[in-house]
């Protein structure tokens, strides 16, 4: 099993989840983050004095799949959240051990 | 807090003694009538008076309260909004107790009336001023004190402590707002001189604006001076609410439904809506975007400068002042503030200050007496009226600055003006009042 993390816009998530879905994904968590990476952060203006914001906001994805899910996921995520500009994001793979399902109790795949 | 609370309930001891002796004194001898022997109480008048002083108060809690509010820093918005709601509270009562009196009952050689009226002492259901309940008028005017001191905390927040700020609202309330309301609207020496003051240009707006720079002066800058508001959606509701509850302030300074209220309130209209697209454009072409902020900024700064010409402009007028005050008030707090470098937290010199003495100025040029034939101005044959109007702006400023920097002094001597850093970088609602605006 794998964890799949991804920092998306915020305005692809619709899109992403639907081709997530129709990969076959049982579920996922979303959070609304803030952070920088290249793209850092942008400017706003009150009374004409500039305030630089150093975090902007993003969506973090969170989705636990089988090994056999991978590819197919992460695939799905690099075609809808992409816009070919800066801060289209990015998706990392972390091995899980294990999974329960607290209501039935089961375990492993079973369980995500 | 316990120096504050025996210097207030020394204060409250020394009037209510003297409140006493007043009405001991003043028991015999009949009452000052303010009732002309031809005055009338007109239902129609009374009626719209008692919507226009709703309308006011509606200016201070909520109107200033949120648009001040929203645009103070996550952590300080309480502390902000508390201000203008205690001011509102605190000049209620000295109001009732001595202000009115004080600003609207007789004449001491032009600079204060008298004491007879002390908690409105005499003041009858059934007396009059002019064609409304004296009671009416008097809670009218009291509104404008509330506002004119609440104005000032804008440029004060988030580095002021709480007790400093209650004790700063007594006596400013007491030795500026009152004289001054007196001398243009209490028949004191600028009213005696031909200043024109439809709404509180004057007494309201420079008034505040001078206490706001003098103050920030004392005070010294906050550790961060950015604006960051915390909520825009609350500032552009109190904005909103500001224009509705202006109507009131304005067309109700007609003292009457008639169609001089009508005027006001439509020049009051006009000109705002002008000075919002003035500040719009401006912005836009300057920073490339049309802001919120922006608009509603123009907003104030329209309604502050049509103030003192309202009831004496015509339609035209209310245009070029609207303009005037949209497109120099962009300039006086992007360009002039951060020049000369003060810490106006929100701008009130910059918007109240500069919008009131540009609205009480151009009175002097637009005053049309086919509007209000008690104004006439330079374009209509009176040169001289433009000279009143800049000698009325020159003695207040002069005056209020004075007088705010010794209440400032006054205060220093009995307590701490500024919280902690700790305190400022924790927030004044945490440190001033153990509370947080937002717990999710």
């Amino acid at each position: 099993m794998k964890k799949i993390e991804a920092i998306i816009k915020p305005f692809k998530l619709e899109e992403v989840k639907e081709a997530l879905v129709l990969a076959g994904i049982q579920g996922m968590t979303i959070t609304d983050v803030k952070g920088f990476g290249r793209q850092k952060g942008h400017v706003e203006i009150y009374r004409g004095s500039e305030l630089e914001v150093l975090f902007i906001p993003k969506i973090k994805l969170e989705i636990v799949v089988p090994d056999s899910l991978v590819e197919k996921v992460i695939n799905a995520i690099m075609e809808k959240a992409y816009t070919g500009s800066v801060g289209d994001g990015k998706i990392f793979v972390i091995p899980v051990e294990d999974a329960v399902r607290i209501r039935t109790k089961e375990k492993g795949e079973q369980a995500i | 807090m316990k120096k504050l609370l025996s210097i207030f309930i020394l204060i409250m001891m020394i009037l209510a003694i003297s409140a006493n002796l007043i009405f001991a004194e003043t028991e015999t001898p009949a009452q000052p009538e303010v009732v002309q022997p031809q005055s009338k109480l007109d239902t129609g008048d009374t009626a719209w008076m008692i919507v226009a002083t709703a309308l006011v108060m509606l200016m201070t809690v909520p109107g200033l309260a949120l648009f001040y509010g929203g645009l103070a820093k996550r952590k300080d918005v309480l502390n902000t909004i508390a201000m203008s709601f205690v001011t509102y509270c605190i000049v209620s009562f000295l109001w009732v107790f001595y202000g009115y009196t004080l600003t609207f009952s007789g004449d001491v050689a032009g600079i204060i009336g008298h004491l007879d009226k002390v908690f409105l002492s005499g003041v009858k259901v059934d007396s009059l001023q002019g064609t409304i309940p004296e009671v009416l008028f008097s809670i009218f005017q009291l509104t404008f004190a509330a506002i004119t001191v609440a104005l000032i905390s804008g440029a004060y927040i988030e580095r002021m402590k709480f007790s400093a700020w209650v004790l700063f609202s007594i006596l400013w309330m007491s030795l500026v707002y009152v004289p001054v309301a007196h001398w243009v609207w209490g028949g004191g020496f600028l009213a005696k001189m031909g200043a024109l003051d439809f709404a509180g240009g004057t007494v309201v707006h420079i008034n505040a604006g001078i206490a706001a720079l003098v103050g920030v002066l004392i005070l010294g800058k906050r550790k961060n001076t950015l604006l960051v508001p915390n909520n825009l959606t609350l500032v552009a509701i109190g904005a909103a609410l500001l224009w509705f509850g202006w109507f009131g302030f304005n067309a109700g300074s007609a003292v009457a439904s008639n169609g001089l209220a009508a005027q006001a309130f439509i020049n009051t209209n006009t000109a705002t809506a002008v000075a919002a697209l003035a500040w719009m454009f401006t912005e836009w072409a300057v920073t490339k975007k049309p802001t919120v902020l922006g608009l509603a900024s123009g907003m104030i700064a329209g309604l502050v400068a049509i103030t003192p010409a309202a009831g004496f402009v015509n339609i035209v007028g209310s245009v070029i002042i609207g303009a005037v005050a949209g497109f120099i008030c962009y300039f006086s707090v992007t360009s002039m503030k951060p020049k000369i470098g003060y810490d106006d937290a929100l701008d009130v010199f910059g918007i109240h200050g500069v919008a009131g003495i540009l609205g009480a100025i151009l009175t002097g040029v637009f005053a049309d007496p086919a509007i209000n034939e008690a104004g006439k101005g330079l374009l209509y044959g009176n040169p001289g009226q433009l000279w009143t109007q800049t000698i009325a702006v020159l003695i207040t400023i002069v005056y209020t600055g004075i007088m705010t920097a010794l209440i400032f002094l006054v205060i220093r001597i009995f307590m701490k003006i500024r919280v902690s850093e700790e305190e400022e970088i924790i927030g004044l609602d945490s440190s001033q009042h153990s509370e947080r605006a937002y717990n999710l």
